[in-house]
């Protein structure tokens, strides 16, 4: 060790290694010659995809893979060119990104933090990857972002829904496409009154970890704010399988509306027992109960079954949107169309927000005519877009959060397939989803600077 | 020499080669060629071995001595990792402070779980530690986020107070000044070499642990806690009270498990809830197990062994797959893929269970047992019946 | 009132999954010695029996019909089942509707078979190897099982529904004169219940009033003397590992219902029921049952609003903080015998 007399950032002391016999070593530390991490030196540009392999979220980790690989195809100009075609930004080619053939590297977060982090350093440190992009979890998003900051790459998250990620977790080399908890109250809201009338008494089943507050905390407001009452806001475990404790007293708490701020198999646990209880028969104050699920995805319903009938939440796309919403949803059936002909059934939301990310992202680099983060970053503050499915988009300067509409689902009554387990009820417009960057909700966190690496 | 006999000098200095060559050893493929899957020998995957390493060096201390199987150990790695966080937010980046503070309260913690979990013997002591753990991991989930930040783990940012770092001072975990993350690659013809400075702070580390390991296991203390071990009754017969004996145990390697915490957060700052989850206790029982509880070396190549296929098997997917077998005719290929696909990538946890059945079934003295074998193939010695691997034969 | 008496339900529900649980545990575990990692696996894959039978129910034959589109604009492929076809669309859909009963029918002898080929392949191997060992290789056994599991089913939780007349929930409250909807309680967790109590009096009773319970208890106690007896103790012990089997695949199957059937509920499940085991007492039956009930119960109790807001994530460290209490004032759980695990 004493002979190792390492200083500041990619300095090599060649002495001790060249002093074991070697012939001069041709050494270079690529970040020192090209001022940031991982710059592409050859012909191809290898970007990581860091999902959920194994734990509870595996499916739609396998998911996002799925769209991660076609946008990779379509980027080299395989396939049939997907959303490319429709994408409004024409910058790129169908050649790669800026003419390097795009490779990737893929690892298994577990849906844990550690886990998550130690998986892409390996691909920043070990396979060069310049952008890593995936993930299903609010917890693994904000670490792994965290984790790009300092190591000076581009993240591109992929499923996460917490308010934090884009609040007081921001980061400037951190960017989100998919929609947030206060943009999924601020939709339910207005479709929640016109349902279910102005004077209802909410209970919620939160899960006890930061997304399920945020979550919890975005719809509380939202509701009272239309007149709701809030009767209860329980915590439930995570680690919780057995709702039932949760659920019995709320028949009797003088609720009539039972909202279930769960995700994952959390939510098809919590769902499936209050059914089971018999909530959805009976009646509350003269109103029918009601159960609302804030954040709805196709697993999910799939995973609760009938339970999932007539049950209202949002989504941040859904495979059905340009065909019964028109064309302001472009791009929709271009993907639905690549992703199943190739796979054999439609696209989640989880894998249509990847492969919009990864597009997104070489889309910024062919724009910025560079690699390098900061300009990348730079490229995509503030872009405007439309043709990836959602309509036009904003991806706002402020905190790097996607604008755009959030649909409002609901569990079809009698599902022709399997595919169509959810039917869109309504369309919120972004503009009502949009919120001001110092929102109390998302404050406490800032950019700072982009960071390039060394 | 270091006032060891011959033969654990020598196990030392070995010791001592791999882990200042790991480098070298951990990266024999050409960095282009399709083997290059299997290098292990970045900044990352070496700090997590090594560190790993002394998380089991530690256990194994309490377990391969004492008998005694805790099941709660992931509580001081993630006490020790938040603590190690919680001195780089408040008051220096350099990492000294952090460990230092980890190992104390790791410390600490374990005098506290000790002292009440020792009261019992067998599995009635297992359960108890393994509720002190699921209990502390449950509360840092939950109700103690102000102090743990939750799901999400406690991270550092830029408005941290920081008293005693100045306005110049490093933005990430350093080392007076010589940042954890600074690191430097040779290229060799077509291989190239990592050496990153948070390897060597931790390579050091495990060294110093290792040896104090070996000093503990031949100090007459360590032969105290082998008395506990055969037989503890005959002990507290003899008046002789072995409380004082275990719990020393039970706090050392706590303070080692503390010590992993602090280091894996100096390297990587963050501490996360799930590294107290039973799981994690679960896997280092494994790894002390795998490796052969008990010897010095195993728990280290346990660790090794464990952390490997987790981070190297999961990240082979198909295409890496195609890659390999292209050069067969496209039939073949293809079936060759469909054979091995479902153990690697997502399969990694497949192929570990499988390994984990085939080590303690035809090693029952754990891997080190293997490299007994092999080192006796190697001299082409006939292996003795009466070899010191303590195997057992099965019942009937 | 009407909360308590709620909670008091849920807890026997809670509980008596635990008690089935652990009961199986306990014949291998807590008699046999061998430290079981894998006994979380078996319940799994006894729920997984209950999604076998279900798919096999609904195995079905695919028609296009012309007038639909699937997804990407083809006609749609409609499937019809063959049950619904050979039987008439009422007995086949009465019969689909029933999968999960049907179910038991086919997990007994597949877990018993599974039980059989564990102890007699891996199992059997590691009676006299250090628990260590043990817990290695039933570790390594369990992820072996369930990465089985999520390779033919996925990771997502399947909906195995109860048949139809046990959907819903029943109101208690009417019957002690309370309100209506103030203790309300599903079908199907009753019937589990139930299930379960039936489940524990027949473990119970082959134990007690049969001779081959008689040699496995005297067996249990000393191995070695029922041995020099001439007896074939061994046989009997691999014939428990199998009804173990059971008795946890059993638990999973009618668990189905209740929550949908994922690849690791098994993992799950294992921590708790190690605690319940050991809370009951090594090597004690009954004990083991009585400390299920008892921590279910203590659990739905203490997630009630008025307990957490007084002791906020009390629910989430209940069963820990009782296990402590309990070993530290019995030093052998419950009711454990002396000198079993304890060094």
């Amino acid at each position: 060790m004493s002979k190792m007399n390492l200083t500041r950032r990619g300095v090599l002391q060649t002495g001790a290694v060249a002093g074991a016999g070697l012939a001069l070593p041709t050494y270079l530390s690529a970040a020192a010659h090209s001022g940031f991490t991982n710059a592409p030196t050859g012909d191809t540009v290898t970007l990581g995809f860091n999902v959920p392999q194994t734990g509870p979220y595996a499916d739609e980790g396998a998911d996002e893979l799925r769209a991660f690989e076609l946008a990779v195809e379509h980027l080299n100009g395989g396939g049939d060119g997907g959303m490319l075609n429709t994408f409004s930004s024409k910058a790129l080619e169908g050649n790669g990104i800026m003419g390097k053939k795009v490779q990737y590297v893929t690892g298994d977060t577990q849906t844990k933090s550690d886990a998550a982090r130690a998986s892409a350093k390996s691909m920043i440190e070990k396979d060069g990857a310049i952008m890593i992009s995936g993930g299903s979890s609010s917890g693994v998003a904000v670490a792994v972002q965290g984790l790009c900051q300092e190591a000076g790459v581009i993240f591109m998250a992929g499923l996460t829904h917490s308010n934090d990620t884009t609040g007081k977790d921001k980061k400037a080399n951190g960017f989100r496409h998919f929609f947030n908890a206060y943009m999924s109250a601020a939709a339910l809201a207005p479709v929640l009154k016109n349902l279910y009338g102005d004077d209802r008494a909410a209970y919620h089943l939160t899960a006890d970890y930061t997304w399920g507050w945020t979550q919890q905390e975005s719809i509380q407001a939202a509701t009272e704010a239309m007149g709701w009452s809030t009767i209860n806001d329980v915590r439930t475990p995570l680690a919780a399988t057995d709702f039932s404790s949760y659920i019995a007293p709320v028949l009797n708490s003088g609720a009539d509306v039972l909202v279930l701020n769960h995700y994952g198999g959390n939510m098809v646990n919590s769902l499936t027992n209050a059914v089971q209880f018999g909530l959805r028969d009976k009646q509350v104050n003269g109103k029918n109960f009601e159960i609302v699920v804030p954040l709805y995805s196709e697993l999910m319903a799939k995973g609760a079954g009938q339970n999932i009938k007539g049950i209202v939440g949002s989504q941040n796309w859904d495979w059905k949107l340009e065909n019964q919403m028109g064309d302001r949803y472009a791009g929709t059936n271009a993907f639905v169309q690549s992703f199943g002909t190739k796979y054999g059934f439609p696209p989640s939301q989880a894998a249509q927000t990847c492969y919009a990310q990864t597009l997104l992202y070489a889309d910024a680099v062919a724009r910025a005519g560079s690699f390098n983060p900061c300009a990348v970053g730079e490229a995509l503050a503030g872009f405007e877009f439309d043709g990836l499915g959602n309509g036009p988009t904003l991806y706002r300067a402020d905190d790097h959060q996607c604008f755009k509409d959030v649909l409002v689902v609901r569990g079809a009554e009698d599902p022709s397939d399997e595919f169509n387990l959810v039917e869109i009820v309504e369309v919120t417009p972004a503009e009502q989803v949009t919120y001001d960057p110092e929102h109390p909700m998302f404050a406490g966190g800032a950019l700072g600077e982009c960071n390039p690496g060394a | 020499m270091f006032g060891l006999n011959t033969k654990d000098t020598t196990l030392l200095l070995i010791v001592a080669m791999l882990t200042m060559f790991a480098p070298f050893i951990l990266n024999p493929f050409p960095a282009d060629s399709a083997m290059a899957q299997f290098n292990a020998g970045y900044p990352d995957l070496m700090q997590r071995f090594v560190i790993f390493g002394i998380f089991a060096i530690g256990f194994n201390i309490l377990f391969g001595l004492t008998g005694y199987l805790s099941f709660g150990h992931a509580a001081f790695l993630g006490v020790g990792s938040y603590s190690a966080v919680w001195m780089m937010k408040l008051l220096t980046m350099n990492v000294i402070p952090a460990i230092a503070l980890s190992v104390i309260v790791a410390g600490l913690f374990s005098v506290v779980i000790g002292y009440v979990s020792l009261r019992r013997s067998g599995i009635y002591f297992s359960i108890l530690t393994l509720a002190f753990a699921q209990m502390s991991f449950n509360l840092a989930y939950s109700v103690l986020t102000p102090i743990t930040n939750g799901e999400t783990g406690l991270q550092i940012s830029l408005s941290d107070p920081r008293i005693l770092d100045g306005a110049g001072a490093a933005r990430y975990p350093n080392l007076f000044g010589a940042e954890m993350n600074d690191a430097t690659t040779l290229f060799l013809g077509g291989w190239s070499f990592t050496f990153s400075v948070g390897y060597y702070v931790c390579a050091v580390i495990m060294l110093l642990c290792f040896y104090l390991s070996v000093r503990i296991f031949r100090s007459p203390f360590g032969m105290m806690l082998r008395a506990v071990k055969s037989n503890q009754q005959r002990m507290n017969y003899t008046g002789l009270n072995t409380k004082p004996y275990t719990l020393a145990a039970f706090v050392i390697s706590g303070m080692y498990a503390g010590l992993a915490g602090g280091l894996l957060a100096a390297m990587d700052p963050l501490a996360g809830a799930e590294r107290m989850q039973w799981t994690a206790s679960g896997e280092v029982v494994l790894m002390t197990i795998l490796g052969g509880a008990g010897t010095l070396i195993g728990p280290v190549l346990g660790a090794g062994f464990i952390k490997y296929f987790e981070n190297i098997f999961s990240k082979i997917n198909d295409s890496v797959l195609h890659s390999w077998f292209s050069f067969m005719p496209d039939g073949i290929e293809d079936l060759m893929v469909t054979l091995v696909h479902p153990f690697v990538g997502k399969g990694w946890s497949l192929t570990l269970g499988i390994m984990f059945m085939l080590v303690v079934t035809f090693l029952p003295g754990g891997l080190v047992e293997g490299g007994q074998r092999i080192g006796r193939l190697l001299r082409r010695k006939p292996a003795k019946d009466d070899s010191a691997s303590g195997k057992t034969e099965p019942a009937e | 009132m009407d909360a308590i008496l709620l909670q008091l339900l849920n807890g026997l529900d809670k509980g008596s999954a635990y008690a089935l649980i652990a009961l199986g545990l306990t014949l291998i575990f807590g008699t046999l010695g061998v430290v079981n990692f894998a006994h979380g696996a078996l319940f799994m894959i006894g729920a997984f029996c209950a999604v076998t039978m279900q798919r096999f129910l609904t195995l079905s034959y695919e028609t296009i019909d012309e007038t639909k589109k699937d997804f990407l604009g083809n006609p749609l492929k409609v499937s019809s089942t063959y049950v619904e076809s050979w039987f008439g669309p009422n007995i086949g859909s009465t019969i689909i509707d029933w999968a999960v009963p049907i179910a038991i029918v086919m997990a007994v002898p597949v877990m018993i078979a599974i039980g059989f080929v564990m102890e007699r392949g891996l199992i059997k191997h590691f009676y006299k190897r250090p628990h260590a060992d043990q817990i290695l290789v039933t570790f390594g056994l369990a992820i072996v099982l369930q990465e089985i599991i999520k390779y033919f089913y996925g990771a997502n939780p399947i909906p195995t529904p109860a048949p139809d007349m046990f959907r819903g929930s029943f109101d208690f409250g009417v019957l002690l004169g309370f309100d209506p909807n103030a203790i309300i309680y599903p079908y199907w967790r009753l019937v589990y219940f139930a299930f379960s109590a039936i489940i524990i009096g027949a473990v119970f009773a082959f134990l007690q009033f049969t001779t081959f319970g008689m040699v496995v208890r005297a067996g249990m106690a000393d191995r070695e003397t029922v041995g020099l007896l001439g007896i074939n103790i061994d046989k009997r012990f691999t014939i428990m590992f199998g009804i173990a089997a059971a008795v946890a695949g059993l638990a999973g199957v009618m668990y189905a219902p209740i929550n949908s059937p994922n690849y690791h509920m098994g993992m799950d499940f294992l921590v708790l029921s190690f605690v319940v085991v050991v809370v009951g007492g090594m090597g004690s039956l009954p004990g083991a049952v009585l400390a299920g009930f008892m921590l279910g119960i203590l659990e739905s109790f203490a997630s009630m609003n008025e307990v957490k807001d007084l002791l906020p994530g009390i629910d989430q460290i209940i069963i820990y903080v009782v296990a402590i209490i309990i070993l530290l004032t019995r030093p052998r759980g419950l009711m454990g015998r002396k000198g079993v695990m304890e060094e």
